[in-house]
């Protein structure tokens, strides 16, 4: 029996990390993608704007078409969403951000990453969404069989869809992407205590990024959160002052490269996750490192 | 405008993810407890639709007796009245939740809207909001990061990659929401007072079978790392800059 892969369009990346987990339960039909190396695509026929109801109907006619042993999608906004929509219909349970199963056992993450389960889902079609950024991705375009189809709509598939796009455009270094990520916790004191972080940040071509102490407090806006209910980033370098270590703010830096700890205390939580920490007090560390570079690059 | 936000308690651990004997939940002996911060906004978001629009603000949990402290904390910060939805103790899988949730809401007169959080802080099940609108025949935006209710529609935004989606619902509805689409206020120490006197009803279902039944917990990871102290105070600020130059990023 085939495993139905659902692709995410706007994430090729997750949705080739979601085949390779497709692929460790059997072969692979592909919904929503022709450019993966799978057998078989079948492509729905969807309005342009996105309606979550329409791809839970497109998805369950590809089910009713294939008879999967499973269904697999990315851990996307929308992997999650249109499997739990299908979920919801047809009364199955879903299993969200799985790292791996094997018959009806599977593991998945909680707390962002910071905790895994172990679970057995009780189901004759098993519908398990896969942990972004846990497994490696199918690479390689495929040359898949196509067959497109025209989805049966009803009104309430296209009741909720995207009436109008706003666009924004972001100034400054994009956190997510940031090779390099200056972050201050509540340990800088204040909104003003990040001009330093600024500083430093600014030669190194840096995004700056907080805890969530200080979005609560209001010294910094929530974008430049990071944590679990914030962004995820995966710099090269990460840079925390002043901050403790909590799971919850480890879960958005643990995919930097290296993460480098200024923290008063030697014996703060941080420093188990850190490849490097200097102790000390960071309204004089982190002047002194931007006067070093300065130094540096002028000779 | 009758708004039911739904909330999960959930332990607030610290640095380390310490597991019970038999890997089956988190050790709590020393730890205190809270919500998802998605969840604090959405109820932040209800309170200023009825301080905007007029209405009652209804805040439920699922979980043991102890979660009315989670009801308490959002009735100081502006809630009218609870529901708890009380367990034994144990965790429900998202079917048994939605489900349970259901039963409640239809107990009561409609809503005009129902508030979730994307996902619960500890189990991130990404559903059941999706399932209580199902059950109820309501339309559902999730991760919204805008939010506001004009004439019966309800204006949703998200966040996505290069801007916003903005989509319109008719009320009754169900929506979820992400930490950022408001700065909770803090809760005042007369409103504190005030929360202790407001009602909080309990409901205690039978509890379903497991469909997504957890066999056990694993902290993931070999033994952590332990930092290498490149020096104290601005004296290690050269070492630093070493280090950043051997990554390639100075
Ligand atoms: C469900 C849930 C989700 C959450 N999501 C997030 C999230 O996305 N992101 C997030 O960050 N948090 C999140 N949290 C909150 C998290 O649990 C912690 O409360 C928070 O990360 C702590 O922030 P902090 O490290 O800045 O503050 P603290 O824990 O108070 O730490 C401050 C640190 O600064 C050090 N310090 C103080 N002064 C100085 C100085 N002068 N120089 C150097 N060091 C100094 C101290 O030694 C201490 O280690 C979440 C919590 C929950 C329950
Ligand atoms: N035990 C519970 N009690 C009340 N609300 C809950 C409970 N579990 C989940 N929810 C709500 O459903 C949302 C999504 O949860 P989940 O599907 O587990 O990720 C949460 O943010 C809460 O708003």
């Amino acid at each position: 029996m085939a495993v139905l892969l659902l692709a995410d369009p706007g994430d090729d990346e997750l949705t080739r990390q979601a085949l390779t987990l497709a692929q460790s339960l059997g072969e692979v039909e592909v919904v929503g993608s022709a450019a993966l190396p799978v057998a078989r695509a079948h492509i729905p026929e969807l309005p342009g704007a996105y309606a979550p109801g329409a791809w839970a109907t497109a998805l369950e006619e590809a089910i009713d078409r294939v008879s999967p042993s499973a269904v697999v999608a990315p851990g996307t906004n929308r992997g999650n969403e249109v499997l739990a929509h299908v979920a919801a219909r047809r009364d199955l349970p879903f299993a969200a951000n799985c790292t791996a199963a094997e018959g009806d056992v599977l593991t998945r993450v909680r707390w962002g990453g910071s905790l895994l389960e172990e679970a057995r889902i009780h189901s004759s079609l098993p519908l398990l969404s896969v942990a972004p950024h846990v497994l490696p991705a199918v690479t390689g375009e495929g040359a898949p069989e196509v067959d497109a189809f025209t989805p049966a709509l009803s009104d309430s598939d296209l009741a909720v869809q995207v009436a109008e796009h706003v666009e924004e455009t972001v100034s400054g270094v994009s956190l997510a992407e940031a090779r390099v990520v200056v972050s201050g916790g509540r340990g800088v004191g204040s909104a003003d205590g990040f001009g330093i972080l600024e500083e430093l940040a600014g030669l190194l071509d840096a995004a700056v990024g907080c805890s969530r102490v200080v979005t609560s407090a209001g010294w910094r806006p929530h974008t430049d959160q990071v944590g679990q209910t914030g962004t995820k980033v995966s710099p090269d370098l990460y840079i925390a002052c002043g901050i403790s270590g909590a799971t919850q703010h480890i879960a958005g830096c643990k995919g930097a490269k290296k993460i480098l700890a200024i923290n008063t205390d030697a014996e703060a939580p941080i420093l188990a996750s850190a490849d490097y920490a200097v102790i000390g007090d960071l309204t004089e560390i982190v002047p002194a490192i931007t006067a070093e570079l300065r130094k540096a690059r002028s000779q | 405008m009758r708004v039911l936000v739904c909330v999960k308690r959930v332990p607030l651990t610290g640095g380390r993810m310490v597991l019970t004997e038999d890997d089956q939940a988190l050790e709590t002996r020393h730890l205190g407890f809270t919500i998802s911060p998605h969840e604090e906004c959405g109820v932040e978001e209800a309170v200023r639709l009825v301080e905007q629009h007029g209405g009652e603000v209804t805040v439920l949990a699922l979980g043991p007796p102890e979660a009315e402290e989670q009801i308490r904390d959002t009735l100081a910060i502006g809630a009218d009245r609870g529901i708890l939805v009380a367990t034994d103790g144990g965790e429900w899988d998202p079917q048994a939740t939605a489900a349970a949730i259901v039963a409640a809401v239809r107990a009561e007169e409609e809503f005009d809207l129902i508030v979730f959080g994307n996902e619960s802080a500890d189990s991130g099940n990404y559903q059941v909001g999706i399932r209580v609108a199902h059950a109820l025949g309501r339309p559902v935006v999730t991760g919204l990061k805008g939010l506001s209710v004009e004439d019966g529609v309800a204006r949703c935004e998200q966040e996505v990659p290069g801007g916003r989606d903005v989509y319109r619902v008719p009320l009754p509805a169900v929506v979820s929401v992400l930490e950022g689409i408001n700065l909770p206020r803090y809760p005042s120490v007369p409103a504190k007072l005030r929360a202790r006197s407001k009602p909080v009803e309990t409901v205690s279902p039978e509890r379903p079978g497991a469909r997504l039944e957890k066999l056990r917990l694993v902290v993931p990871g070999g033994p952590g790392k332990q930092a290498e102290i490149l020096g104290e105070g601005a004296g290690a600020a050269p070492a630093v800059v070493n280090v950043m130059r051997e990554l390639g990023v100075a």
